[in-house]
């Protein structure tokens, strides 16, 4: 099989593993609440204050999925562009050779 | 499709069946927020973390210096931790919670240079998106790059020794090493919350439930993304591949095939 073919079959299987969930959970809050692990941690101890604030919060959620977005975007932008400079790179040595 | 994928995917069904019912609460999986560890256990993973840190600082040094055409691929490494640890993804536990990105690295350069890379991510999630945080910077670095790139190379490490295909060997150690980064966590919180009857153990097994269960199909999810770009790096970047399997002392994909699916 070619590797992009498998890697199609691959990535289809990650779709699943990711969407699955919302189609399952219809009902569930798929929530990334910070007051869920604050429960979680009052409960074991009551009397537990963070000591700590962020220095800087993102004023809103649009900011925030703003900056999560430019880190994956960044992120793969990079991660791929390698990918092409390695494919390239690869068919030039190819071509030397032969 | 043949009978063996059939049994996996019959397996996974079921597994997101009994999480179901057994966890049926939506749960928070990620980081140790900012401020949630004591200051003593904030301290005490700070400290741990350090030698770490200048391990993975001179084995990056000594990459870089003898092999400087790897930079690229080291940046790639990185970015993927970058790209990874920016996607909450939602899992059956119904909450959402992020891969690392760690594995990749660990069997391309080595647990310790996935130590810095992955302090550096956690730095610009703590300081620009407020997730993380800066005091229990040091906790989440011993979890995602100090334990889990570990137990990534450890794994892919052993597996390799016992003979086992590449594709599984990169699957597991990405997967195993993801999981562990979650279970660290648990433990992390746990020792700092003991809980009032059952104590340290009681503690753990709670924020186990939160933060690994909802891991693991993320876990899986990375797993197989790794396996995606090392598909793609065994047929392109042989030659670094094959430099880097000379001075880490491990047999890296070679084949003209590929890793197979």
């Amino acid at each position: 099989m070619k590797p992009i073919a498998k890697n199609g079959i691959l990535l289809l299987i990650v779709v699943v593993l990711a969407f699955g969930p919302l189609f399952l959970l219809r009902g569930g809050e798929f929530a990334g609440a910070d007051d869920r692990a604050e429960k979680a941690i009052s409960t074991l101890n009551a009397n537990y204050e963070p000591w700590f604030k962020p220095l800087w919060e993102p004023p809103s959620g649009e900011v925030e999925t703003f900056l999560f977005a430019l880190q994956a975007a960044l992120g793969s932008g990079f991660v791929f562009y390698y990918l092409g400079y390695a494919k390239g790179k690869n068919s030039v040595s190819k071509r030397n050779q032969s | 499709m043949n009978l063996s994928k059939v049994k996996k995917i019959g397996l996974l069904i079921t597994y997101v069946i009994g999480v179901y019912i057994v966890f049926p609460d939506s749960a928070y999986a990620m980081h140790i927020m900012e401020g949630f560890l004591p200051f003593n256990w904030a301290a005490f993973w700070m400290v741990a973390m350090v030698p770490f840190v200048i391990l993975g600082v001179r084995s990056i040094k000594k990459t870089v210096t003898l092999y400087p055409n790897l930079k690229m691929l080291l940046g790639m490494a990185g970015a993927f931790a970058f790209v990874l640890s920016a996607m909450k993804i939602p899992s059956v536990t119904g909450s959402c919670s992020h891969p690392t990105g760690v594995g990749l690295g660990a069997i391309l350069f080595g647990p310790t240079a996935m130590t810095v890379l992955g302090m550096i991510v956690l730095i610009f999630q703590a300081i620009l998106l407020a997730h993380g945080g800066l005091t229990t910077l040091g906790a989440n670095t011993f979890s995602m790059a100090i334990v889990g790139p570990l137990v990534s190379y450890a794994i892919y490490k052993g597996l390799k020794k016992l003979g086992a295909p590449q594709w599984l060997s990169i699957f597991l150690a990405a997967a195993l090493g993801d999981l562990m980064t979650y279970v660290t966590t648990s433990f992390q919180l746990g020792l700092a919350f003991p809980a009032a009857t059952g104590g340290v153990m009681a503690s753990v097994i709670k924020f186990m439930s939160i933060f690994a269960f909802t891991q693991v199909p993320l876990a899986i999810s990375e797993g197989i993304l790794t396996v995606m770009v090392f598909n793609v790096l065994s047929v392109y970047s042989q030659k670094e591949l094959q430099v880097l399997s000379v001075f880490t002392g491990k047999g890296l994909p070679s084949s003209k095939q590929g890793v197979k699916a």
